[in-house]
């Protein structure tokens, strides 16, 4: 059958077999539409300096090197079944938050394309997200309770520089044990001065008292990630469509 | 000038064009004229292929560039795992002892879709150029893309397969990979999304390598699989426009292999092993119309013609450096 065929018929289904070939590849490349738009609805948080998702998308050229230098591996960088989003860098905060244990934008420095914006240098310009207290009622704080022992057990990863403890070095969370008469660990803990608060609830007798996030909050998801009820009473919401930093 | 516009059609997929004899060198006519008169028969080829056996050096430059390959991509993943630093981030984008570097076809990518260029980028990106430039182009490709050595091991699967009778292999138009290029410059410039980099096997593999796998490695083995049982090294032939990227760097480059017309038996094994057959279309009888052809810009400066050459006929070479010696 094979044999058959005259030399402009084998060109012709070469060139045929060559378009599909062709097509399948755009096609499949295209593919990486489809999350893209879904993640609109549900962003990621991004690490800080981040510019807004269409750009940080167009921009990064997604080498990792803010994954490198971040001293407690608060990056990762995201698969494919997030289409163009692959390679691309991001937070999970209840795992790892970004504590600025690099005294400050290791990651802004180290990226070589601008995706996380050059604009940031001191922690308080970053603008990640914002953080939100979803289940009031679980709070501790809220529930006038004081909280003992370690903010997150078991196998728990994450580190935090616990000035205290060792100025320079990031200690894990799950070794680090509390004794405090009222839970303020989210406040506690926040690397951002005035981004969150205490405050005293309005028909309130007693101690209990309720987290106020302020406009100062960047989003950076300690608060999230030290948060010790199951699953954690205050959350980063990422920042939706973001704007510069 | 016209060798040059010649070597980037070849590279766009054109057929290797045949010149007219009357241009050829005369040096090159009475060699042809020779080599027409005597007869090479099947036991002297048998002997020139034992002689360059005994001397084994056929896997000289193979080893060597594995070697280079391994070692450039190992140094990526130690930087970090071993924190030595030397080489930090991946093959899209890296700092080498802190000189910035990155990848042609990703910062062209990222260039195109974000329409600003930053200044680290613009140093990265010309540092990579001059360095590729120098060293041949798609050089990249055959001494460091982690994706050609494993489609090197699914070429040989393919080969012994096909052997076997028990698969044909496919081929494309090599046009295909022009036309995939304008496509995904285009799609980058237009969509504002860096689209070609979600099945760059490069970037997917670089990163997989220093920071873990991910389900995106089930793309590179989906290629590797169309590779092996339906269309030998596919991805590297028809459709990467990386290898393309490289390759245009690479027109203009002093280090090439070159081909010496004179002792060749013509026997074609260069070509049976060449990712790029088409840039040795000099080396058929009678083709050659100088008695030294460098080869064009789709060659990877890979070796592999020159580790099976019986005769010694190809070389690499570094232009104007024989002339300064």
């Amino acid at each position: 059958m094979k044999k058959t065929l005259s030399r402009p018929q084998q060109a012709r289904r070469q060139f045929l077999h060559s378009v599909i070939l062709g097509s399948t590849v755009v096609g499949g490349a295209l593919l990486g539409f489809i999350p893209v738009q879904h993640a609109k609805a549900q962003p990621k948080l991004r690490p800080p300096g981040a510019l807004a998702e269409d750009d940080f998308l167009a921009s990064c050229i997604k080498c990792g090197q803010c994954v490198q230098v971040c001293p407690v591996q608060a990056i990762r960088l995201d698969d494919i079944q997030h289409g163009f989003s692959l390679g691309t860098p991001y937070l999970n905060a209840r795992a790892q938050a970004c504590d600025f244990s690099c005294d400050a934008v290791q990651c802004v420095l180290a990226c070589p394309t601008g995706s996380l914006s050059h604009k940031v240098d001191k922690k308080e310009q970053v603008s990640m997200g914002f953080a939100r207290l979803v289940d009031e009622a679980r709070c501790l704080a809220v529930q006038g309770q004081g909280f003992k022992g370690v903010a997150r057990s078991g196998d728990y990863q994450g580190l935090l520089r616990y000035q205290d403890k060792d100025r320079w070095q990031p200690f894990p969370v799950k070794d680090y044990p509390y004794d405090l008469p009222l839970c303020d660990l989210c406040v506690r803990q926040c690397p951002i001065e005035g981004a969150i608060s205490l405050q005293p609830l309005e028909q309130s007798t007693g101690d209990k008292k309720r987290p106020v996030v302020h406009d100062k909050c960047v989003g950076c998801g300690v608060c999230e990630m030290i948060c010790p009820q199951q699953p954690a009473v205050i959350v980063i919401e990422p920042r939706a469509t973001g704007g510069q930093a | 000038m016209n060798n040059w516009l010649s070597s980037v059609k070849v590279l766009f997929g054109q057929q290797p064009p045949r010149i007219d004899p009357a241009d050829y060198s005369t040096e090159v006519q009475i060699i042809h004229q020779k080599k027409r008169a005597e007869k090479i028969t099947a036991e002297m080829l048998q002997a020139a292929e034992q002689a360059h056996m005994a001397k084994g050096q056929h896997h000289k430059w193979r080893n060597r560039r594995w070697l280079v390959l391994i070692v450039a991509n190992v140094l990526f993943v130690l930087s970090w795992q071993l924190d030595i630093q030397m080489l930090e981030g991946a093959l899209t984008a890296s700092r080498f002892i802190g000189f910035h570097m990155a990848d042609l076809n990703s910062a062209l990518q990222v260039m195109l879709a974000f329409k600003q260029v930053l200044i680290n980028l613009l140093i990265g990106t010309v540092t990579v150029f001059v360095l590729w430039w120098l060293l041949g182009g798609r050089t990249f490709c055959s001494w460091v893309c982690p994706y050609h050595l494993l489609a090197e091991g699914a070429e040989k699967i393919h080969l012994y397969l096909v052997a076997k009778k028990w698969i044909v292999n496919h081929e494309f138009h090599r046009g295909t990979r022009t036309v995939l290029y304008g496509v995904f410059v285009l799609l980058a410039l237009l969509t504002g999304y860096t689209v070609f980099e979600i099945i760059n096997p490069v970037g997917i593999l670089s990163r997989a390598m220093i920071y873990g796998g991910g389900l995106a490695l089930l793309w590179v083995l989906f290629l590797l699989l169309f590779e092996i049982f339906y269309s030998r090294r596919a991805w590297c032939r028809y459709i990467c426009p990386v290898g393309l990227t490289y390759g245009l760097v690479g027109t203009l480059s002093p280090l090439r292999v070159k081909y010496h017309v004179q002792d060749c038996h013509h026997e074609g094994q260069c070509r049976k092993v060449c990712l790029v057959p088409h840039v040795l279309e000099c080396v058929k009888k009678g083709r050659a119309h100088q008695t030294e052809v460098a080869l064009g810009a789709d060659c990877t400066r890979c070796g592999l013609c020159i580790d099976v050459c019986p005769t010694g006929s190809l070389r690499f070479e570094i232009k104007g450096l024989n002339k300064l010696l």
